[in-house]
């Protein structure tokens, strides 16, 4: 039995192993060094790595996104944390207008190798502009990779691989996920994963649940629920957002004929919307049934009644199913 | 100052003498081209809106002069300046603007986001301040790299107002970065006069983080040049971030739909009286012996060279989709 691994830790020891590997690797952001991070991810580097590898910077999110690209365009591979991820629209001008282009706009030149990790997703009691998944504000930024990571294997496995990887990737980690603790190697123990790929976590033959992050739990616990009423989902974690893993979803909904987006996020607009548009224009022969299942248009609210309710959690997801295909399944 | 007659040639100048013929050939460079800009775009060549440097060219010229193959730089929408003066071939420059293949960034770019890594620019903004925090980056970059390079970022007058002017100083200065950050005053943002949108006095700004400030006249490539070597060193000996206001005026408008209505009467007479190049000009005659034999001579050249570059823009291949081969990802990993 492999020893636990806290989803933060593992946080921690991918960016202690790629400092370490390679000295191109910088990482910095608000409370970070010293501190450690606000949700203790990141304690210890400072003293591992010194001041010219990991620092604390002012409270200047566009100075610490822009700063990451133009170090990046000159031969460092920075990595930043802006804290919470209601606060990207400050950064997006870096992360958008200038990283994800210039691969493209420098006619292949140089890429724009920048890790933007932040911290997402509700249930935390923070409110609305601390617990927005804003997915949707960058999936249709070409150029752009976005990961989410469900399980401390795979958070160090893809952070490893952002980090390595040459272009920007925008590193969400659900706030929900940080004390998570799961084996080291539950995954097979691969060491750096590989960007884009999609992994079935739970086999099922009537329908396929595609989510990602804390909503991977949700839809893991919901399965047990619901399999009791011989119902058996497919739970796909999807693991990056951008590009995303279609032909995944596409093999699993060819066995299970139903499909079922499970979205943190609102429902207009969103990245589930996306994932079935792609399955639909791929695989709409495979497809008896096909829904969403999201927040409402509304911010985030703070009341527990009123989060709780708001949330597509294991409950709404178990109720959404039966109502859904609850008599269609034999 | 010496007799016409007396005068060296151009091939015998040597010293302060021929460095300054070379700034003056430099600003006519820019100053030629983005003519046959303009005229390009006349003619429906240039396409989109583009951003005209006329007037402004001892800036770019003289700061770039005091740069090496170690330094980086991060210019503006009005950037063709910027460009030439880090070394973008003027070729490679112009077919971009005219979307050709040829174009320094195989036309995917155009005149407002031009990059050449090869000479050192890592970009040319469209949006203000970009310039400002891709060069802060780049000063992180060269300063953990440890080869004594600098980072220089161009940019007006009315970035000063932008979030992003106040945050990288901030940031540059707490961290001690080799960055000069060059604020080309051309007295408008857009078409709003300075003084109209802007509180108490720009070079106070940069002062009150504690950076070194300098305010030159931008019309002179001599005064930029002294201000930007004395910036420069001491961004490479360490002691952190530089400021320089450099005053000057664009002659023509801020766009390419842009007639200059605003301008006070008689304001564009005043700056033309000390256009950079009739600026150098004189103090080439006066300060150097160069007769003005010489530098016509030059003008000759340079008008020469752009004829040949025009007709080589105008005859480059446009990219075509097959070709273009695009990729949305870079492929590799470190």
């Amino acid at each position: 039995m492999a020893d636990k691994l806290e989803f933060r830790r593992a946080i921690r020891d991918a960016l202690d192993e790629e400092l370490a590997r390679d000295d191109r690797v910088v990482f910095f952001g608000e409370d970070v060094a010293k501190p450690g991070g606000v949700f203790a991810a990141t304690p210890g580097l400072y003293d591992a790595h010194g001041e010219a590898r990991v620092f604390d910077t002012p409270i200047s999110e566009l100075a610490i996104t822009g700063a990451a690209f133009g170090a990046a365009v000159c031969g460092l591979r920075p990595v930043i944390e802006i804290m919470f991820a209601d606060f990207l629209p400050l950064a997006m001008d870096g992360m958008v207008n200038q990283a994800a282009k210039y691969w493209y706009l420098s006619n292949e030149q140089a890429p724009a190798p920048i890790v933007v990790r932040s911290a997402f997703g509700a249930g935390g009691r923070f409110g609305a502009i601390h617990s927005q998944s804003p997915v949707a504000w960058f999936q249709n930024v070409p150029g752009l990779k976005i990961v989410a990571p469900s399980t401390p294997a795979d958070a160090k496995a893809l952070l490893k691989a952002a980090i390595r990887d040459d272009n920007p990737v925008l590193f969400l980690e659900h706030k929900r996920l940080y004390s998570l603790k799961r084996d080291a190697g539950e995954h097979g123990g691969e060491e750096v994963a590989t960007i884009g790929e999609a992994r079935v976590v739970r086999s099922g033959a009537d329908l396929t649940v595609a989510t990602v992050a804390a909503s991977v739990h949700h839809a893991l616990a919901a399965a047990e629920t619901l399999a009791a009423d011989g119902i058996e989902l497919e739970v796909v974690d999807l693991r990056t957002l951008r590009p995303l893993d279609v032909p995944a979803v596409v093999a699993s909904v060819t066995k299970t004929n139903r499909l079922l987006v499970l979205e943190e996020g609102p429902l207009t607009g969103g990245w589930a919307g996306e994932l079935v548009a792609r399955v639909g224009e791929e695989a709409l022969g495979e497809l008896d049934d096909v829904w969403r299942l999201a927040t409402d248009d509304l911010p985030t609210p703070y009341s527990p009644p009123l989060e709780d309710d708001f949330l597509p959690g294991v409950e709404a997801i178990v109720a959404a199913v039966r109502a859904r295909l609850g008599a269609r399944v034999a | 100052m010496a007799r016409a007659s007396e005068a060296p040639a151009a091939s015998e100048l040597s010293g302060p003498a021929q460095h300054g013929l070379e700034l003056y050939r430099r600003m006519l460079v820019v100053r030629r081209f983005e003519e046959a800009v303009q005229a390009l775009f006349q003619r429906g060549e240039v396409h989109g809106t583009t951003h005209l440097y006329i007037g402004e060219e001892a800036g770019a010229i003289g700061v770039c002069d005091v740069l090496d193959e170690r330094d980086k730089v991060a210019g503006t929408y009005r950037g063709h300046g910027h460009s030439l003066g880090a070394g973008v071939d003027p070729q490679a420059l112009l077919d971009e603007m005219l979307g050709r293949e040829t174009g320094v960034c195989g036309g995917r770019a155009g005149s407002m986001n031009v990059i050449d890594q090869a000479h050192g620019l890592i970009g040319s903004f469209g949006i203000i301040g970009g310039s400002i925090s891709a060069a802060t980056g780049a000063a992180l970059a060269l300063q953990r790299q440890g080869r004594g390079g600098v980072a220089v970022a161009f940019f007006g007058e009315g970035t000063t107002n932008h979030g992003y002017f106040h945050e990288c100083l901030n940031f540059a200065a707490v961290l001690r970065l080799p960055v000069v950050f060059v604020c080309e005053n051309n007295r408008y943002g857009e078409f709003t006069p300075f003084e109209d949108v802007t509180a108490g006095d720009i070079a106070a700004r940069p002062q009150a983080l504690g950076l070194p400030t300098e305010t030159v006249d931008g019309m002179d490539v001599w005064a930029v040049r002294e201000a930007a070597a004395a910036a420069v060193a001491r961004a490479r000996d360490g002691e952190g971030p530089q400021f320089i206001q450099s005053m000057t005026y664009r002659f023509v408008g801020h766009s390419r739909s842009d007639p200059a209505k605003y301008r006070k009467p008689g304001e564009l007479e005043e700056w033309k009286a000390r256009d950079p190049l009739k600026v150098a000009r004189e103090r080439l005659a006066e300060a150097f012996g160069v007769s003005g034999d010489v530098v016509d001579g030059v003008d000759a050249a340079v008008a020469e060279q752009f004829e040949r570059i025009v007709a080589q823009s105008l005859a480059a291949p446009y990219p075509t989709p097959e070709r273009d081969g695009a990729r949305e990802f870079a492929p590799s990993t470190s």
